[in-house]
């Protein structure tokens, strides 16, 4: 089966984020003044195969663990789905 | 003591984006007359180094985060085991940034807190050279030495237990200071935790810093106290019985 993770990774709380500081300042220049707070973070969209939903979110989980987040400063958590129309293109003879 | 038969031997690691390579091994060919031999990231054959260096750069392009890509290439199999086995290893910039993410060196490096890339002449303070005798043993502690910087992410963080465990067992090497010897704010140049700019391991033969010693080891350029951690590493091995059975 095909599936689809978008897996976003976030700075721990407390750890300082510099771009997230600046893109902040930068909206209230721009006259957002009521933004009190930016946390700048990364979005991944992984396209992968897998056997079953819980194969898939094995995956996901090891992929974020091993490469994808550095659990020294950042989380990391995902949205799943199953990738229908790419399983039916394929089904199709 | 053991007098080693010939010259050290250094095994420069080398990413796709490493920019330092060559410097190291311009330092231990033609000023020290050392052996140097650089060595693409996909070999995990470092030839029997004395020594290995992770040098300055952009590994992989610093892609996901620096440091994150590089740690999996072949060659950091085998610089794990060299280090697991006692063999010093200094990772300088990117090198240092690879240590972490390798989990040989703990914390992380992240972006400089003002978002300045910041390169230039910086002081720093030895804070305990005998944390690794390899790397610093020339060295005295409450000495300053003078380095380049040269890094858009060298900002070191680790959480308070992890800081607070580096400072108990000796392990903070060096930090960021001012010509006077004084750390703090206005001589941290990317707002490392407690001026941090370098740690060694457990065993203190691994030393991470974000300076550049490699470019301070003539005085055409500037300075030469980079050149007291090449000679450091000199007087180490010729005491290391090891390191001349490893010869033989």
């Amino acid at each position: 089966m095909h599936w689809r993770a978008e897996v976003h990774v976030a700075l721990r709380p407390g750890i300082a984020d510099p771009e997230g500081q600046t893109i902040g300042s930068a909206l209230r220049s721009l006259g957002y003044a009521s933004v009190s707070e930016v946390r700048s973070g990364r979005l991944m969209r992984i396209a992968f195969e897998a056997d079953d939903h819980a194969a898939a979110q094995a995956a996901v989980e090891e992929m974020c663990r091993r490469l994808l987040a550095n659990p020294v400063m950042e989380t990391a958590s995902w949205d799943l789905r199953a990738d229908e129309q790419q399983d039916a293109d394929e089904a199709m003879p | 003591m053991t007098v080693i038969a010939g010259r050290p031997r250094v095994t420069v690691a080398v990413f796709p984006g490493t920019w330092s390579e060559r410097d190291f091994a311009h330092v231990a060919e033609s000023v020290l007359d050392w052996e140097a031999r650089l060595v693409w990231h996909t070999d995990a054959d470092l030839g029997s180094p004395d020594a290995v260096v992770l040098p300055g750069g952009f590994a992989h392009g610093d892609h996901l985060r620096t440091g994150a890509i590089a740690r999996f290439s072949p060659i950091m199999g085998s610089v794990e085991r060299f280090a697991a086995a006692g063999g010093p290893v200094i990772g300088s910039c990117n090198g240092f940034q690879v240590l972490t993410e390798a989990g040989m060196l703990p914390g992380a490096l992240m972006r400089n807190d003002h978002l300045e890339f910041r390169c230039g002449w910086q002081w720093l303070r030895v804070e305990h050279a005998g944390a690794t005798r390899a790397w610093l043993g020339d060295l005295a502690d409450g000495e300053l030495i003078r380095l380049p910087i040269s890094h858009g992410e060298g900002r070191y963080v680790a959480d308070p237990a992890t800081l607070n465990a580096l400072e108990r067992d000796g392990r903070v090497a060096l930090r960021y200071s001012d010509a006077g010897g004084s750390v703090g704010p206005g001589s941290n140049p990317n707002v490392s935790e407690r001026g941090i700019a370098g740690i060694v391991n457990e065993r203190g033969n691994v030393l991470g810093l974000m300076p550049h010693p490699e470019r301070a080891a003539e005085a055409e350029v500037g300075g030469t106290d980079g050149l007291r951690l090449f000679r450091s590493l000199e007087r180490w091995l010729q005491e290391q019985p090891a390191a001349a059975e490893r010869r033989l």
